[in-house]
């Protein structure tokens, strides 16, 4: 069965992806050094400690319920701190658990594209985190993703799993070192909400002004099920291209996407947010906030109802705060049967003048009062996120304005 | 505390106010009135200094600076504050959280929310969704919290029932220090000569003029204040019986 999934990648390694630029592999052939595995986290060097705190991965665990560390492609660490929770490096996963080989390429095609194709012959890092049936995890299991040398080429493959009745969330900060420009990483990331399970999916990513970035994440939902994703990229990268997509398969399933999108010069994402809703009565929900400094960004959205009675919305507001930059909103509703209630709102515009003057008048200076309006945009606080990491993500999006000014 | 000398104001090309003179004194409160479209708004917006409004000539004096060409945020800062007709609606951007950005003491905020009925508004966004009244009295604890002595208030009671009119004129009141209790005349005099915060209100229907005591008012008619001087509420009579354009028959 693996050759023949390495076959399949082989094959595909050429395919071209459906959006985004092309990337060559070739430009990232920078030959990795393996990191060893630390047991205590506390080692890790100062500086890459605050490198990964600011994608939201607190090396102190302070109301965290595990920690998984991939520098480069090796795993450096992979604990979980509260019983009925599991985090594993995935290829160990894969050995440990025999049954684990039907959830493994199974959300997410091999041969999908070049990049899962890649993906699939590079082997085996990537994280499994799990929540054992009715566990329900108090805190986060972290997980970061870190790029630590030039021009290196990550690729990552994740499986989660939030099995019956459990309640899982995960925050992925995904970085480079800060000496890092350049370089690519690869994610692939199926996941699995069972039965009743509720699980949210955070991601982060803070990357450099050089690397390309190709996400590939499919999630199942069973009946019942609730998947919450956040995804928040704030800082300057190449190229992002993803479009992640949930199936919402079970009964009264639900999906909501929640994106936050800062656009530099120089930047162009390209993401996208699909819910196929195909379980009686599921709903799902895709909000996403797009604001560009200068750089181009593809904002898509796609709903499919494929059963009678199901319910999706799609919300997508983009702010440009430069002349320079674009912002292309792309909502797609798509009813595969009668009796279907897909809806979308669409904004683009630059921020009102009324809205600035009105706080002025409050007595803010104009800087004050457009942050204030962009944080507003932006609303990272409807997402829930911990303290720490809202607080993050908002010095983040306070220190790109300053950049530009 | 305001001098506005032979203001001429155009809006998106068009000269909308053509010559008005207005002096409001320390502890006065003078009264705006106007048909619709006279441009009473064009000038509240051209004292604080709104984009939208090009001064073409004239100049506006605040506590003995000119202000002409300052922006918003500065007049903010040297004191004046606006009460809006129609304010936007800030997504995202929560009551509370603005009034912890632009008042001085923190702890005040729930007091004043509690006394406008609006402490649960404190977590809802900014106008989202808010009624007619509850814009007016939002607008009021904004005010309330800024604390500024000059303060101009754009029709502070349309859209609001006649309980919440009492309300939004009490906080007036508080805002323009009139809230003091006095019983007879001389301690009236004594509270109005300790008072130096001064308002500019516009008012349609006079109804607020029940609950706060004013001094002067005006007519903005043709771009140009006429009228002034008489008691506003007299001149709300006036102009009942004579209509804008003819309320200089009341002055003889
Ligand atoms: N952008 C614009 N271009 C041209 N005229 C405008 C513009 N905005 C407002 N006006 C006009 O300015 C005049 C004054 O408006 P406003 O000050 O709001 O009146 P009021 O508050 O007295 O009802 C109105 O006739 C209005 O139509
Ligand atoms: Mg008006």
């Amino acid at each position: 069965m693996q050759d023949e999934l390495r076959q399949k990648a082989q094959k595909a390694l050429d395919k071209s992806a459906s959006f985004g630029e092309e990337i060559d592999f070739n430009s990232f052939n920078a030959k990795e050094k393996v990191h060893l595995y630390l047991d205590n986290l506390v080692d890790l060097p100062d500086e890459e400690k605050k490198d990964m705190l600011i994608a939201g991965v607190d090396v102190s665990e302070k109301e965290r319920t595990g920690t998984f560390i991939q520098e480069d492609n090796s795993v450096i660490h992979a604990s979980a701190l509260q019983d009925g929770l599991e985090v594993l490096n995935i290829g160990e996963a894969l050995e440990k658990y025999d049954w684990l080989h039907d959830y493994y390429w199974n959300a997410v095609q091999i041969d999908a594209d070049k990049y899962t194709a890649k993906v699939g012959l590079e082997g085996e890092s990537g994280y499994f985190v799990r929540a054992l049936p009715g566990v329900k995890a108090v805190y986060p299991v972290q997980a970061c993703m870190f790029i630590g040398q030039e021009g290196l080429l990550q690729s990552v493959h994740n499986i989660i799993i939030a099995e019956e009745g459990s309640e899982l969330h995960l925050i992925t900060g995904c970085t480079t070192g800060r000496h890092v420009e350049s370089g690519m990483h690869i994610g692939v990331s199926e996941i699995y909400v069972k039965k009743n399970a509720k699980l949210s999916f955070t991601m982060v990513h803070s990357w450099a002004e050089e690397v390309a970035v190709r996400p590939r994440t499919v999630t199942v939902v069973d009946d019942g099920g609730v998947f919450l994703s956040n995804y928040v990229c704030m800082r300057p990268a190449r190229t992002v291209q993803m479009y992640p997509t949930t199936y919402l398969k079970g009964q009264g399933s639900v999906a909501r996407y929640h994106s936050v999108l800062v656009g530099h010069p120089n930047t162009d994402l390209d993401v996208g947010s699909r819910v196929v809703l195909q379980g009686e009565g599921s709903r799902a929900e895709i909000i996403a906030r797009s604001l560009t400094r200068g750089g181009r960004i593809v904002n898509r959205g796609h709903l499919v109802g494929e059963q009678e009675g199901v319910k999706g919305h799609l919300e997508c507001r983009g702010l440009m705060l430069s002349p320079e930059g674009v912002i292309y909103a792309v909502p797609e509703l798509e009813a595969r049967v009668d009796g279907v209630e897909l809806s979308h709102e669409a904004a683009v515009g630059k921020i009102d003048q009324e809205e600035i003057e009105y706080l002025m008048a409050r007595g803010l200076s104009e800087d004050e009062a457009t942050a204030m309006i962009v944080r507003g945009f932006l609303n990272v606080k409807v997402m829930g996120l911990p303290e720490e990491l809202e607080a993050e993500v908002q010095k983040a999006i306070a220190l790109s304005d300053e950049s530009t000014l | 505390m305001l001098r506005v000398e032979d203001l001429h104001v155009a809006v998106g090309g068009k000269p909308i106010l053509q010559g008005v003179n207005l002096h409001i004194k320390p502890g006065e409160t003078h009264v705006l009135f106007g048909p619709n479209g006279s441009g009473k708004s064009t000038l509240l917006g051209a004292i604080i200094g709104f984009e939208r409004y090009h001064i073409t000539n004239g100049k506006i004096y605040f506590k003995g600076e000119d202000i002409t060409s300052l922006s918003v945020h500065e007049r903010a800062k040297l004191g004046i504050g606006i009460g809006f007709q129609r304010p936007p609606v800030l997504r995202g951007v929560s009551l509370g959280d603005l009034l912890k950005v632009t008042g001085s003491e923190e702890n005040k905020v729930d007091e004043l929310a509690e006394s406008l009925h609006l402490q649960s508004f404190l977590e809802r966004d900014v106008n989202d969704g808010f009624s007619g009244g509850e814009v007016k009295r939002s607008e009021m604890l904004q005010l309330l919290v800024q604390n500024p002595d000059f303060v101009l208030l754009d029709e502070p009671e349309s859209g609001v029932d006649l309980e919440n009119i009492a309300l939004i004129g009490q906080s007036i009141n508080q805002l323009l220090e009139k809230d003091g209790y006095c019983g007879d005349e001389r301690c009236r005099r004594k509270l109005k000569e300790g008072r130096n915060k001064a308002g500019l209100i516009i008012t349609h229907t006079g109804y607020i003029l029940d609950y706060v005591p004013a001094d002067l008012g005006h007519v903005l008619f043709d771009g140009k204040l006429s009228c002034t001087g008489l008691n506003p509420r007299e001149m709300l009579g006036c102009i009942q019986k004579y209509g804008y354009a003819d309320c200089t028959h009341c002055l003889a």
